[in-house]
């Protein structure tokens, strides 16, 4: 009886196992003929293609820093804030205003760097107030809940933040007063790179190794490892959990708050829709780099911004399929679900709390 | 946290401590006034006071914009004024007028912050930004009347309103819960209007249309007395022995249940069927849409409520049900068209939900809970963006859709209006619920129980895993493309855009708010989450932003759904329950389920 | 046991009742047999069908309220004394594109004000439904309306996905809809601009009207513009997956390439993308004469403002359509040189006078670029029920056959988008299309309009019979 359960349970594993491996190969298949097609097909020049990896990293740098967030709260405390993308709309339209409010006052493109500081100042505490506020008035209570609860709650804070700004602000489009500093670019390699592009790259780098350093070296820092890893033993321990969650929205905040800024001042329009896309962007590239790392949230959101980039001229347009870049977030999607294919836990594997796996 | 209040200690261990004071704090009361005249001004700012001014429910004075707006101060004065809990061998509070006073204080404090906005509003012109703070909003908060003598009157107004919300921590326990009711039933039939109206005009009973209703819309006042008084006096009186219908009904022998179970049944049928008749077109509409979404609710439950796999992507699955249908009997298909008759085409159309499960299920199988959820919600884009594209346009249609969908029939009799559709619809809510009852108490049902509690035990007891979790993606995405096949045939149309995301969540939501793994949960959450919508047009602005605030209340409150089943209860309050077993030593039969030591609490 | 027992009968019986309804019952509903070719076979009967239902007058019981007594036979409305004149608006005033479908909310509400709140001594009221953009928005925003007997006109939709099935429902129940923004040609009739014969398309129905082009038109007459006046040989279009876009691409593309030029690349983005440089990196390696993109914002902005950054585009002209003509977009420095196919004649002094009246009322400028169609159509309809009212005594009578033939027999109608004229398919709108060029972005949209560099008078190219 039990050899037979054995065999028939290796039987079904073969047919779950084959099947993968199928994807695999039909993915790897694609990828390399579209990619041999187009590449050879002399329709851009090799500068073209360095071009979209220059792009695909900008836009994956702001993926990265909303990604943190993600990775920080669900490390912690276990569960997927939906409502993160609003925390960086708010932040972003908020900053329009200012920027907008500097320009008229004629500051802006007079004291460019000040100017900015200033509206960066303004969208992180925005940004920041309204992840403690999630936590404060949505979260709190439901700490112990079983996970699908909390992540109800985001969906609905999630819509509450939208609509609330729809109906504070309206429904139009606010522009960011463009920033004559950041025009031109050097080149590099026969390619040209935005200083907005080396901006944001710049940014988020610096970000990430602050943060990085934050949560490994300092001892709030250790508090938040803790904290992650077991609740309970943690505050056994000393740990004030209360503190230290508030603390993981409020540094998720900032950070979304910064990229934020980012965007505003690189893409420049922004409405009450513009968090939900990039927030659920920001927490695929989150699980792809592997949730709860750090360093894959940034990791996860270069790859996913050079993947949305790259992909559609690269693989789709090289199978022949017609407007390929209307097929940019399947091409993300998908490269999600290969990912999680090949590698179950996410690029890096998980970190802040290795139990979870 | 720290409540001031002095908790004298009793003399002997096991004797009752003496009662506590009623130590209201009245500064409290303020900070709680602060934050009510925030959230007013946000309900102001968001342009809801305004908008909803236009509907009168209590026909002259009560609009549905003052409702709105005088409902904050009263929320938070009883906030404010709410004695502390009573613990377990304490005797309760007393409560008194400090706490009429807390509330008071409560809500003139928000009637001071008002203030604000409305002079804001008067003397800048900040519309460029803040696009609701205008005159017409600062006119709505004075009253009508003058600046001076309006802001009075609002801040009149709201401390009255927050005494009466403190008020409802005063009146004694007996009358409490009929009063609010009273009042509550009061403001539904005012916002119901339109369903009131519709049901006694299809009732026949249009004189009393006259008798409730004012001609401009709204309650009479004589209307809202007399619905006051209705429900006040059957409250109270049900209060006293609530009806044991369903013991009474287990008690019976064999035969007597079997006679009662016909009638019951018969009388269902024709209630069923009576209801398009007296509930008329736009009714109709509204609750083949309520079907429809209680379809894929059906569904969904399956996957998430018996299964456990969160599927953010089940619109997927719909889409493709509404599609097939196109494709295989319109006219306008641009491919192929054969244009078969819906009934022909509905087997095609289950099998390819069943395939585009199996799809979707297989590489998810491995996935953990969370990495299920935003792939499942990739899938699901994925499949919208599919049907939009230019590379499927020549089957699909592209942007332009497919149109000219044909309406189903049965024999020589064609299904077009709202009421007509009505009956295949619950013909196959009905069936689709049988489904679900029946797979729930079978082998598969008790295998997703399993995966659902613990995935590793159960693949260690020997439950196919892969199997299970297959099954639950093709029987959930077979319900949806029923759902999404009549979908297509009512609409005549499938256009890309009406398969987007946001379904996805507001079948979640229905779920979840009405109640997970319960049938009749799951209909009153679709009724409450789609039907309420269409009825209360004006909210449509507003219509997600009060979603999401039902969702966070909802979670917050009641997580186990409107109507929950014991399980999810059992589930969700384990700690409390547990405690509640300890505290009073004595086993009962439904705790036992509830109780289970702290280490294997489920996460 | 019992209760799976149960549910099988209760199955069984649902079923039983189902062929039971089928057969009909003397009562609310009958079996309207109205197929799919929209003829409008709806008869007196149908009125008296929705007098079952919700009847929002008011008024108790209203038995003379829908008599089915009247010249044509769609029935009539009956307005008594005090009572008001109903009309509908169908529009998106919420999600992503709320802004699209709110300024033609407010545009016919400044109709409505303009003739201060009444007609004919009856007060006006608007009835406004949300469309949603979608076409089970639409459908049951129109379900909601026909169930109301009262109303007169629907003014609407935004979307013409919405638009399908609200035009066949509101067909079926005798209305009239008057839309301001519905371009698709699927909804009315091609074609125009060769020398075939005007055949009717799939979801025409009858007493469906526009004041907005049958994108054919705009297609040519960008098209032509591209061609002729700009010279070019090579062309890219993108749309946004909207079935607006989608179509004008189409239809530019045909009369394009029909004028001896090549698109090139026929592609398109997604709305809610934000990097477009990709696409325009793809685009650069083509190097076009024309980018034509009668998209919408925000994508719009993205890609003006991300333009700039490819040398290999320089020479390449951009071309928008009426979804870009508002005032957040052209004031971007970034779209000077712009050009934009748009209606003509969308200026002057009562256009003028028509964005201040709205700036007082909303607080500012109109955002999108359908405003002005709402507006002649909000009028366009009032007009028709005051030329079709019959007084009777302090009632009104309005015939709802005489008011679809009035509606279709206007000609000569004067609006802030030119001078309209009904033909038999319902399109109402202006022939010509003007192309305008954003040369000072500080001048706002009333520059913008100001400043017509062509004008395809494709009146000139249509058979007149066709227009009227």
């Amino acid at each position: 009886m039990v050899a037979e359960q054995g065999t028939r349970r290796r039987l079904h594993f073969d047919f779950v196992g084959a099947v993968l491996w199928l994807v695999r190969i039909l993915a790897i298949l694609a990828v390399v003929i579209g990619a041999f097609v187009s590449l050879t097909s002399g329709r851009l020049s090799a500068a073209a293609w360095l071009n979209f990896v220059v792009i695909g990293i900008g836009q994956g740098a702001i993926y990265a820093l909303i990604a943190l967030g993600y990775t920080m709260v669900y490390g912690v405390l276990g569960f997927i804030n939906f409502a993160h993308g609003e925390v960086f709309m708010s932040g972003a339209m908020v900053g329009a205003f200012a920027a907008n409010s500097l320009a008229q006052a004629g500051m802006w493109n007079s004291n460019p760097i000040l100017s900015i500081l200033i509206v960066l100042l303004i969208a992180m505490t925005t940004s920041t107030l309204v992840a403690l506020l999630l936590e404060r008035v949505a979260y709190r209570r439901l700490r112990n809940a079983p996970r699908l609860i909390p992540l109800i709650t985001s969906i609905g804070a999630s819509f509450f933040i939208q609509y609330a700004f729809l109906g504070l602000f309206g429904a139009q489009t606010r522009t960011y007063p463009a920033l004559s500093i950041l025009d031109g670019f050097i080149r590099v390699a026969g390619i040209n790179i935005r200083y907005a592009d080396i901006m944001v790259i710049g940014s988020a780098v610096v970000m990430m190794v602050v943060l990085y350093t934050f949560v490994e070296r300092t001892k709030a820092g250790r508090a938040l490892r803790a904290v992650a890893e077991d609740k309970e033993i943690a505050a056994l321990m000393g740990v004030n959990v209360n503190r230290t969650i508030v603390l993981t929205f409020a540094v998720g905040g900032a950070m979304a708050g910064a990229a934020a800024l980012l965007f505003g001042v690189v893409f420049r329009t922004v409405f009450f829709f513009s968090g939900f896309l990039f927030g659920i962007k920001a927490f695929t590239a989150a699980v792809l780099g592997g949730i709860g790392n750090i360093v894959g949230a940034m990791l996860g959101g270069l790859t996913l911004g050079i993947f949305e980039s790259v992909g559609p001229s690269l693989v789709l347009t090289g199978l022949g399929i017609p407007s390929a870049h209307q097929l940019k977030d399947v091409v993300a999607f998908l490269a999600l679900v290969l990912v999680l294919i090949f590698k179950p836990t996410g690029l890096l594997g998980e970190r802040l709390s290795e139990e979870r796996a | 946290m720290a409540q001031t209040t002095k908790t004298p200690t009793a003399a002997r261990p096991g004797d009752l401590a003496p009662m506590r004071q009623n130590f209201v704090d009245l500064v409290k009361a303020a900070k709680w006034g602060v934050v009510g005249g925030a959230t007013a001004t946000f309900v102001s700012a968001i342009g809801m006071v305004p908008d909803f001014d236009g509907r009168t429910l209590i026909d002259p004075f009560l609009t549905l914009g003052y409702l709105v707006l005088f409902l904050v101060p009263f929320a938070f004065g009883y906030m404010a004024a709410r004695p502390p809990l009573t613990l377990e061998g304490q005797e309760p509070v007393r409560v008194g007028p400090r706490n009429v006073l807390a509330g008071a204080i409560a809500g003139m404090v928000t009637g001071l912050v008002l203030i604000v906005p409305t002079l804001v509003a008067v003397n800048f012109n900040l519309r460029s930004v803040f696009v609701n703070l205008s005159p017409a909003m600062a006119d709505t908060l004075t009253l009508g009347q003058s600046l001076g003598v309006g802001l009075l009157l609002l801040i009149v107004g709201c401390l009255v309103a927050g005494a009466m919300g403190a008020g409802v921590n005063v009146v004694p326990a007996r009358w409490r819960v009929p009063v609010m009711t009273g009042l509550l039933w009061v403001l539904t039939v005012g916002l119901l209007e339109d369903l009131a109206t519709q049901l006694l005009r299809g009732l026949n009973l249009d004189a009393l249309v006259g008798v409730f209703f004012a001609p401009g819309g709204g309650l009479k006042p004589l209307g809202a007395i007399i619905v006051f008084v209705l429900v006040f006096s059957l409250q109270l009186v049900f209060q006293r022995r609530p009806p044991r219908l369903k013991a009474r009904y287990q008690a019976l022998d064999q035969s007597e249940r079997r006679r009662w179970t016909i009638i019951l049944i018969a009388a269902t049928a024709v209630i069923v069927y009576l209801i398009p008749v007296v509930l008329g077109g736009f009714m109709s509409e509204i609750l083949d849409l309520v079907g429809i979404y209680l379809l894929m609710a059906l569904g969904l439950n399956i996957v998430i409520g018996f299964a456990g796999l969160l599927d953010l992507g089940y619109v997927a699955f719909f889409a493709v049900g509404a599609y097939m249908t196109a494709v295989l009997t319109s006219s306008g298909s641009p491919a192929l068209s054969p244009e078969l008759t819906f009934w022909a085409a509905l087997p095609f159309v289950v099998l390819a939900a069943a395939l585009s499960g199996v799809l979707v299920g297989t590489p998810v199988l491995r996935m953990r809970g969370d990495y299920l959820a935003i792939v499942t919600l990739g899938f699901g884009e994925i499949a919208r963006i599919l049907f939009l594209s230019d590379w499927f346009d020549p089957v699909f249609g592209g942007a332009q859709g497919i149109t000219q969908i044909p309406s189903p029939s049965i024999g020589p009799l064609e299904i077009n209006t709202p009421p007509q559709f009505f009956y295949p619809i619950i013909v196959l809510v009905f069936v689709a619920a049988y489904i679900s009852w029946a797979l729930a108490n079978s082998r598969i049902g008790r295998a997703w129980n399993a995966i659902r509690e613990d995935e590793p035990i159960a693949e260690a007891l020997g439950v196919n895993i892969v199997t299970a979790k297959l099954s639950a993606f093709v029987v959930g995405a077979a319900l949806a493309s029923f759902a999404g096949a009549l979908f297509a045939s009512k609409i005549g149309a499938v256009f890309p855009n009406s398969f987007s995301i946001v379904v996805s969540i507001i079948v979640l939501v229905i779920i979840i708010v009405g109640g997970m793994g319960n049938l009749a949960g799951v209909a009153v959450g679709a009724l409450v989450i789609q039907g309420l919508p269409q009825l209360l047009r004006e909210f449509d602005e507003y219509r997600f932003l009060l979603y999401g605030g039902l969702l966070i209340f909802m979670m917050l409150a009641k997580p186990e759904g409107i109507i929950p089943s014991r399980r999810r209860v059992a589930e969700l309050h384990q700690e409390e329950m547990g405690q509640d077993a300890w505290l009073t030593a004595e086993p009962e039969s439904e705790l036992d389920e509830a109780r289970t030591t702290p280490a294997t609490a489920k996460d | 046991m019992k209760i799976k027992r149960g549910l099988k009968l209760l199955t069984l019986v649902a079923v039983l009742s189902l062929f039971i309804a089928a057969c009909g019952d003397g009562g609310a509903d009958s079996t309207t047999t109205t197929g799919a070719d929209g003829d409008t076979t709806a008869p007196a009967g149908d009125t008296t069908t929705t007098a079952g239902d919700t009847a929002t007058t008011g008024e108790g019981e209203d038995p003379g309220t829908t008599a089915p007594s009247g010249e044509g036979d769609l029935g009539s409305v009956t307005i008594g004394a005090g009572e008001p004149v109903i009309i509908a608006s169908i529009q998106t005033i919420s999600g992503a594109t709320a802004s699209l479908g709110q300024d033609q909310v407010d545009a016919i509400e400044i109709a409505i004000a303009d003739r201060g709140g009444e007609l004919l001594g009856h007060p006006i009221e608007l009835q406004s439904e949300d469309g949603l953009c979608s076409a089970d928005g639409g459908s049951t925003a129109a379900e909601a309306i026909v169930a109301n007997p009262q109303v007169v006109g629907i003014l609407g939709t935004s979307c013409s996905g919405a638009g399908v099935p609200a035009s066949q429902i509101m067909s079926e129940a005798g209305l009239v809809m008057i839309s301001g923004s519905n371009t698709s040609p699927s909804l009315t009739a091609l074609p125009y601009l060769s020398d075939e014969p005007l055949e009717a398309q799939e979801n025409w129905n009858e007493g469906y009207f526009r004041t907005a082009h049958n994108d054919e038109f705009q297609g040519a007459g960008a098209a032509t513009f591209a061609a002729v006046d700009l010279g070019a040989a090579t062309a890219v279009t993108i749309h946004d997956g909207d079935p607006y876009t989608e179509g004008l691409t189409t239809q530019f593309g045909e009369f394009f390439t029909a004028g001896g030029g090549e698109v090139v690349l026929a592609t398109a983005v997604n709305k809610g993308d934000t990097d477009m440089r990709p696409i325009l990196q793809e685009i650069e390696a083509l190097a076009p004469d024309v980018l034509f993109m009668p998209i919408f914002q925000p994508e719009a902005d993205f890609i003006v403002q991300q333009f700039g950054e490819f040398p290999g585009l320089a020479d390449t002209q951009l071309m928008g359509a009426d979804g870009l003509l508002s005032d957040t977009f052209v004031v971007l420095p970034e779209t000077e040189g712009m050009v934009f196919s748009g209606p003509a004649q969308a200026s002057g002094s009562a256009y003028e006078e028509f964005v201040a009246k709205y700036e007082e009322a909303v607080g500012s400028p109109p955002i999108q670029a359908f405003h002005a169609h709402s507006y002649d159509a909000a009028n366009m309809l009032l007009d028709a029920i005051e030329g079709v009212a019959q007084e009777d005594g302090d009632s009104l009578v309005i015939d709802r056959a005489a008011l679809r033939q009035y509606l279709y027999d206007v000609e000569g109608f004067e609006g802030l988008t030119g001078t309209l004229a009904c033909n038999d398919f319902g399109d109402c709108a202006n022939p010509a299309i003007g192309i305008f060029r954003n040369d000072d972005p500080s001048a706002g949209i009333i520059g913008v309009l100001a400043n017509v560099v062509g004008t395809a008078t494709l009146a000139d190219q249509v058979d007149p019979e066709k227009l009227n």
